[in-house]
């Protein structure tokens, strides 16, 4: 791995999310931009919803994610032999650096100065754009949004909208500022631009690199879902096709997908199907007349494996992201996408990125909510985001002593003050004696109660205790 | 020992132990049988939705609105297949209200600066439709190519109605996807669009500005 001890890509401290959010929410651009993004992604996908019989639609969800999970060893040895008979090369990468560099070693192979790359949340993790960067190899990205945003020198603030922070002021200045076209609050005439200046990437790019958002064991089948057509682009002219997926991306049959599909763009933008899906199941044979020669998939663990270990955090592998639970989160929808400083953001970020980075570096993900459980409601696959939060909340203050690490960095938010005054608290609850003077004691002397503590009353008033107890008063009523 | 034996390692002896299959109830995706007319409607209802434009035909006049289409555009030309009949017959008909007519019948290395900056409108056949979805299926073949749908700015496309299914679950069911698919399967609903600007949707971002279907009755 010494071999790329230089990969670092951007590197954001994920610790400072606090400073980082209470940024975002005295930006009123970033608050409006966001309010009404969601406000409309909430009310499309109600809408695409209706005349479903949708609970009985997420649990066939989240079965036929379970029953992938369940067989995942089989199902991904099933899609190698059946995309190796295809035609379609499979590669296997314990960690983002490995991925980097098997996509380095085919570019290299093919002597590839420029990549065109298709939307990968998976190659954003691997932080691929930089790593080619440093190798010498041009990486540019099709997809509208992750365009602007790499235009931008910036990350996606959102997994589905990589650009909705912005506004069409902000990407018409961008634009004209890193590109030459002319000012313009025309979205058109934008999206004109970037087809023409795009159009030539994709003639000249020599490999196209996307990610997968399901991959076919039982046909050998990669499934891409998209509306711009940048993606069919990306895998259909150049001569070497790249796509980089996580291991839990396998399902069993083309059933499986038609129930995911139906989910998956009803949930992401409450569209009942995007305009292209498209299924690659091979490079060009000897007759055809286009499509790449040499198609490869990486498949790419990076932390996956250690979630599938522990019965409860399965679950966070069951995410078919489509980004359902941040459009629906208060504290997403308030802070938007850049705050959390990790790849994937809001909820499906607070359960899955503690597992990528730790819990050390992640320590304020999982607190970051209100456990109001929308997340859990909307997603399509049913996974139980409140509880996979109050988990690694566990995870991130327990002593190793009463449960045995299952999240790297384990136990990274405990403190023995903490540990000591909630020991103490278990202990007065356990002794009613204790219990009667304490809270006796606390109603006499309320006036002594400081009006401070701490963060809590920054933008609360602390609430004062009764003059008298519960117990005190029922007594009085001779109950 | 290879990152494959290392992953699939790890996931075999999971720590956890096995886990259990649960059963997967596919009948919430079966719809009840709609009839041909119901079918063409919400085909027409959900593509027209997403800015796709249908005309009705008959096998008699679909070539005459098909002009018709291609004139009020200006289409210089059109790219045709080779084999398929809708090729055939347009190459038959000789008629002179029909743009030129292009044939995909070398590789695209040989000819992609004229595709992608030469060539107004392509037609391609279909292997039906989805009418819950207003989806187009399309094989991708060397008759026609990938690249055939997806790079002229206007895209035509030829519906039968009878081959117009329900839902997409039942359309694989009933073609047999799972016994295997080729090289390139696309499901196409509406021309190329993208709402990454500020939530404005604009079309023709990558792909065609406008796909045109006939459905033939």
């Amino acid at each position: 791995m010494s071999e790329t001890a230089e990969h670092t890509g951007h590197h954001i401290d994920v610790k400072e999310f606090h400073p980082r959010a209470q940024a975002a929410i005295h930006d009123p651009k970033i608050r409006k931009n966001f309010r009404s993004a969601m406000d409309g992604l909430m009310s499309k996908r109600k809408t695409a919803f209706e005349g479903w019989d949708l609970e009985t639609l997420r649990d066939l969800g989240a079965n036929v994610r379970l029953r992938a999970l369940a067989n995942l060893p089989d199902l991904l040895e099933q899609l190698e032999k059946k995309l190796t008979e295809n035609g379609i090369k499979v590669h296997w990468a314990v960690d983002g650096d490995e991925a980097c560099r098997i996509v380095r070693d085919i570019c290299k192979a093919r002597d590839a100065k420029t990549v065109i790359k298709g939307k990968s949340m998976v190659s954003e993790e691997m932080e691929l754009n930089h790593y080619l960067e440093e190798q010498g190899i041009e990486a540019l990205e099709s997809d509208l949004g992750e365009y602007i945003v790499q235009l931008a020198d910036e990350t996606p603030s959102h997994i589905i909208m990589p650009a909705i922070h912005k506004n069409t002021g902000e990407i018409s200045q961008l634009l004209h500022d890193k590109t030459g076209t002319d000012l313009s609050n025309d979205v058109e005439y934008l999206t004109a631009s970037a087809r023409l200046q795009l159009r030539e990437k994709f003639m000249n790019a020599d490999v196209g690199v996307s990610g997968v958002n399901f991959a076919v064991a039982e046909t050998g089948t990669l499934c891409l879902v998209e509306n711009e057509g940048n993606g069919r682009m990306t895998t259909t002219v150049p001569k070497c096709h790249i796509a980089v997926t996580g291991i839990e991306k396998v399902v069993s049959s083309m059933e499986d997908v038609s129930a995911l599909l139906a989910l998956l763009t009803r949930s992401a933008t409450g569209q009942h199907i995007t305009t292209y899906f498209n299924m690659i199941s091979g490079p060009r044979k000897a007759e055809e007349l286009d499509g790449p020669e040499e198609v490869h998939l990486v498949l790419v663990d990076n932390g996956r494996s250690s979630i599938y270990q522990d019965d409860e955090l399965l679950d966070t592998l069951r995410c078919i992201r489509c980004g359902a639970c941040m459009n629906h989160c208060p504290v997403y929808t308030r802070v938007g996408g850049h705050a959390y400083g990790t790849t994937y953001p809001g909820p499906i970020g607070k359960i899955l990125m503690p597992h990528l980075i730790g819990l050390d570096e992640g320590r304020h993900l999982p607190s970051a909510s209100s456990l109001c459980g929308a997340c859990g409601e909307v997603c399509p696959v049913k996974i139980p985001i409140p509880d996979l939060l109050v988990r690694l909340r566990q995870e991130s203050v327990d002593g190793d002593k009463l449960h045995p690490a299952k999240v790297r960095g384990h136990g990274a938010k405990r403190s023995s003050m903490e540990a000591m005054i909630w020991k103490g608290w278990a202990w007065m609850h356990a002794s009613p004696g204790i219990y009667r003077f304490g809270t006796g004691a606390a109603s006499k002397f309320r006036a002594l109660q400081p009006s401070k503590a701490g963060a809590w009353t920054d933008y609360r008033t602390a609430p004062k205790l009764a003059a008298k107890t519960l117990h005190q008063r029922m007594k009085e009523r001779g109950q | 020992m290879s990152s494959r034996e290392t992953i699939l390692q790890r996931l075999r002896n999971r720590t956890g132990g096995e886990l259990t299959v649960p059963e997967c109830d596919f009948s919430v995706l079966v719809r009840d049988d709609w009839s041909t007319k119901e079918r063409i409607e919400r085909f027409e209802k959900m593509i027209e939705s997403v800015h796709g434009e249908v005309h009705h035909c008959t096998e008699d006049m679909w070539m005459d609105r098909l002009a018709e289409l291609l004139n009020t555009r200006g289409a210089r030309n059109l790219l045709i297949p080779k084999q398929h009949e809708i090729g055939q017959a347009l190459r038959d008909a000789g008629r002179d209200d029909l743009p030129e007519l292009l044939i995909y019948d070398e590789p695209i290395e040989s000819w992609q600066a004229h595709l992608f900056n030469e060539v107004d409108a392509s037609i391609t056949s279909t292997r039906g439709g989805i009418a819950e979805t207003g989806s187009l299926i399309l094989w991708p073949n060397n008759d026609e190519p990938r690249l055939m749908s997806l790079v002229p700015p206007v895209h035509i496309a030829v519906l039968k109605a009878s081959e117009l299914y329900t839902t997409f679950h039942e359309a694989m069911k009933a073609q047999n996807w799972a016994a295997g698919m080729p090289t390139n399967a696309l499901l196409i609903s509406g021309p190329s669009k993208t709402a990454d600007i500020e939530q404005t949707l604009a079309y023709g971002v990558h792909g065609p500005k406008e796909l045109i279907v006939l459905i033939i009755e």
